[in-house]
């Protein structure tokens, strides 16, 4: 099989720009913790209010530096009262569902966690700014998809 | 001209890939109303109904009943006339995919299937819409092996010879595309329609999505092959040149059925139930199907710059100029090709594992698409649509036709370029997909969204509109090469199949073994995927009753 020179040459640099790429995204994701949303943790979708911490959902401090705040999505809202966190504090969303896949997505940041029912996705997050920020679902899951929506206020 | 049987099969198949063209279509443009608030849908009808209507009816009724006519038509131009009974089994493969395709579309009107075309559970559509999606599947593995056992035929008889190009890439996206299948089929036969039927009482929501996804990916693969077909088979006739390299050609083809299938994760990295290993794994995967394309990108300029020197075009850029430009045939599939350069560069910031939550489920999502399948493919569909009908109709290709096609190919790009822009655009702020008129009760993130110079309301109405414009003179092209434009008479009139010379002198015969692409394409869907489904059975949560939120 003939290669033509300028053929290795293009597929040379293709082939290097994309191991550069996957290495910048590779040492920021494993070294510097900045993988997206996830978990392995799994519920019962139909026990989700009698389970810790969705049966006391909303943020709790969990020591000086760190909240955690656990949020019910389901058709077509949030179940997440008095959601108001610290600027500067990580912040640990904990989010799944009671009924159908949703997503928890908050404007202006990198917090976009698909949620699922029977799991746990989990996201930690630093606000730098304070303000008041959009929460929607961005995950089609019904007639008021488009209404399902909340906010959280950063002080 | 190929045999008159084939060319009935083949037209039907065009009859109905421009019918599901029409409707889909037709449903794009209420949508840019619906999102901009211009218009209300009566009670009885949903945003998200015909949403599922033009995901189905475009992404997948659309290009499989169009990949197809491609397909027999070809195949039968470049190994011979059919026998009886690969006929029979095309003509099958027709009637049970546009079985399933009735079957699925009168549900979605019906209002009985408003999960759109991923159906992701627990949403729970009217167990007849699984089933007729599961028909379109099983068809088109009917119509498949059809041509499978023409090819089969054709090696028989021609022992020890590769297969012309042509040929051989319609079996690689064959091989692809059954491979891929058998992800939404294990899905959909084990676990929606059971359940759907009400035969189990739950459903396990990540593993069904996960095996969708195991199709999903390579489904835009099965779309995007038979574009890069006519890129390397068409393209150089219309050029007056040969294939630029029969074996890197080959070679292409046969990494796709390698990397396009284990590489599903990246569509669910923002989800829980996958590890970051698993996840982080497909994405190397992923960025490994992007070398291909890199060949294709190389193959193609290279044909061009021989194709415009031996015209005469010199320097640096001279041979540019000497391009066919007035063929509407090549300019529509440059211009296809154009636009897949920011598709595909896109694709790479979608796979990039930790950025894609800055884009996930946003309209930039939309925005992508739409510069991959909806220009890149669809427009390389329209440009093969100009000289496919009139050669199968043994009709002329007039000049008022080809400046009407000029027409289309420039409104559709110029469409696109302003509703794709715009959505990328929002996407970027934030401006979620799949979603009907909403300002959020007018919060003032969403405000913002709108307020931009390419980002508001009016850009993507605009585009929508001159797209569904460029879309009725295609449909109008259609119906005028298909039953009303003059017979030809004089072969100067008559309308060729433009399939281009390949010197396979140089190509070495492992590239046509089929085995070896099988057996490493199934290793690697092993490694990928055998440890994290294992894990989704094994450790899996209570299953999902089902929903009917619309």
């Amino acid at each position: 099989m003939h290669f033509h020179k300028y053929e290795k040459i293009w597929l040379s640099f293709g082939i290097v720009s994309l191991i550069v790429f996957l290495s910048v995204v590779g040492v920021s994701a494993f070294s510097q913790n900045h993988t997206p949303s996830g978990g392995m943790d799994t519920i019962d979708p139909e026990k989700v209010n009698e389970t810790a911490p969705f049966d006391n959902p909303g943020v709790t401090q969990l020591d000086e530096d760190t909240y955690q705040v656990a949020i019910v999505a389901l058709a077509f809202g949030y179940n997440a009262p008095d959601l108001r966190v610290p600027a500067g504090k990580e912040i640990i969303f904990k989010v799944t569902s009671t009924d159908v896949v949703h997503s928890f997505t908050i404007d202006d940041t990198k917090v976009n966690m698909m949620v699922v029912p029977g799991r746990i996705t989990t996201k930690s997050y630093t606000f730098e700014e304070p303000g008041k920020y959009l929460i929607l679902c961005n995950e089609y899951c019904g007639t008021g998809h488009h209404m399902m929506s909340t906010e959280i206020e950063v002080y | 001209m190929i045999a008159q049987p084939e060319r009935k099969i083949a037209l039907w198949h065009l009859g109905v890939a421009y019918t599901a063209f029409l409707i889909g279509t037709l449903m794009g443009v209420l949508q840019v109303f619906i999102r901009n608030d211009a218009l209300q849908l009566p009670a009885w009808l949903d945003y998200y109904q015909i949403l599922t209507a033009h995901g189905v009816l475009l992404a997948l009724i659309y290009t499989t009943f169009f990949i197809f006519a491609f397909f027999i038509t070809g195949m039968s131009k470049s190994l011979g006339s059919f026998g009886p009974k690969v006929r029979l089994f095309s003509w099958i493969g027709l009637w049970v995919t546009l079985l399933g395709t009735v079957m699925a579309t009168v549900m979605i009107i019906a209002g009985e299937a408003s999960v759109l075309y991923t159906f992701y559970a627990p949403l729970k559509a009217n167990g007849f819409y699984y089933v007729g999606l599961a028909l379109v599947i099983i068809g088109t593995w009917v119509s498949s092996f059809a041509l499978v056992g023409h090819y089969i035929v054709w090696r028989r008889k021609n022992k020890g010879q590769l297969s012309p190009l042509f040929a051989f890439m319609t079996i690689t996206t064959i091989v692809l595309w059954i491979i891929a299948c058998l992800g939404v089929v294990a899905t959909v036969l084990f676990q929606y329609i059971p359940w759907a039927f009400g035969w189990t009482d739950t459903i396990n929501v990540e593993l069904s999505r996960s095996l969708f996804w195991y199709f999903g990916h390579p489904l835009v693969y099965f779309w995007l092959l038979p574009a890069y077909i006519a890129w390397y088979t068409i393209v150089p006739k219309l050029l007056g040149v040969k294939v630029f390299s029969d074996s890197l050609a080959r070679l292409a083809f046969v990494l796709f059925i390698l990397f396009s299938i284990p590489v599903g994760f990246h569509h669910q990295l923002t989800e829980p139930g996958i590890s970051n290993f698993w996840k982080f794994l497909q994405v190397v995967l992923t960025f490994m199907v992007i070398v291909p394309s890199l060949m294709t990108a190389f193959s193609m300029f290279a044909t061009f710059e021989i194709s415009g020197r031996k015209k005469g075009g010199t320097g640096l850029f001279g041979w540019f100029k000497k391009l066919p430009w007035r063929d509407v045939r090549f300019t529509s599939i440059f211009i296809a090709m154009a636009f897949f350069i920011p598709g595909g560069a896109g694709g790479i910031i979608n796979a990039s594992f930790q950025l894609n939550e800055v884009v996930h489920n946003t309209l930039w999502i939309v925005g992508h698409f739409h510069i991959t399948v909806g220009t890149p493919v669809a427009m390389t569909f329209m440009g093969l649509t100009f000289w496919l009908i009139p050669y199968l109709t043994g009709r002329r290709f007039t000049k008022r036709m080809q400046r009407l096609g000029f027409v289309q190919i420039i409104t559709w790009s110029i469409g696109m370029l302003l509703m794709s822009t715009a959505q990328h655009v929002l996407g970027l702020m934030g401006a979620p997909r799949r979603t009907a008129y909403s300002g959020y009760n007018d919060h003032p993130s969403a405000m913002e969204w709108f307020d931009g110079i390419i980002s508001n309301h009016v850009t993507m109405a605009i585009g929508g509109t001159i797209l569904f414009l460029s879309a009725m003179i295609l449909m109008y092209i259609v119906i005028m090469t298909m039953f009303v434009l003059p017979k030809a008479e004089t072969p100067e009139q008559m309308v060729e199949f433009p399939l281009a010379e390949s010197d396979m002198s140089n190509t070495p015969k492992w590239l046509e073994n089929w085995w070896i692409w099988i057996s490493i394409a199934a290793a690697l869907i092993i490694i990928a995927y055998a440890i994290p489904l294992t894990h989704m059975i094994q450790h899996a949560p209570p299953g999902s009753k089902g929903f009917i939120t619309w």
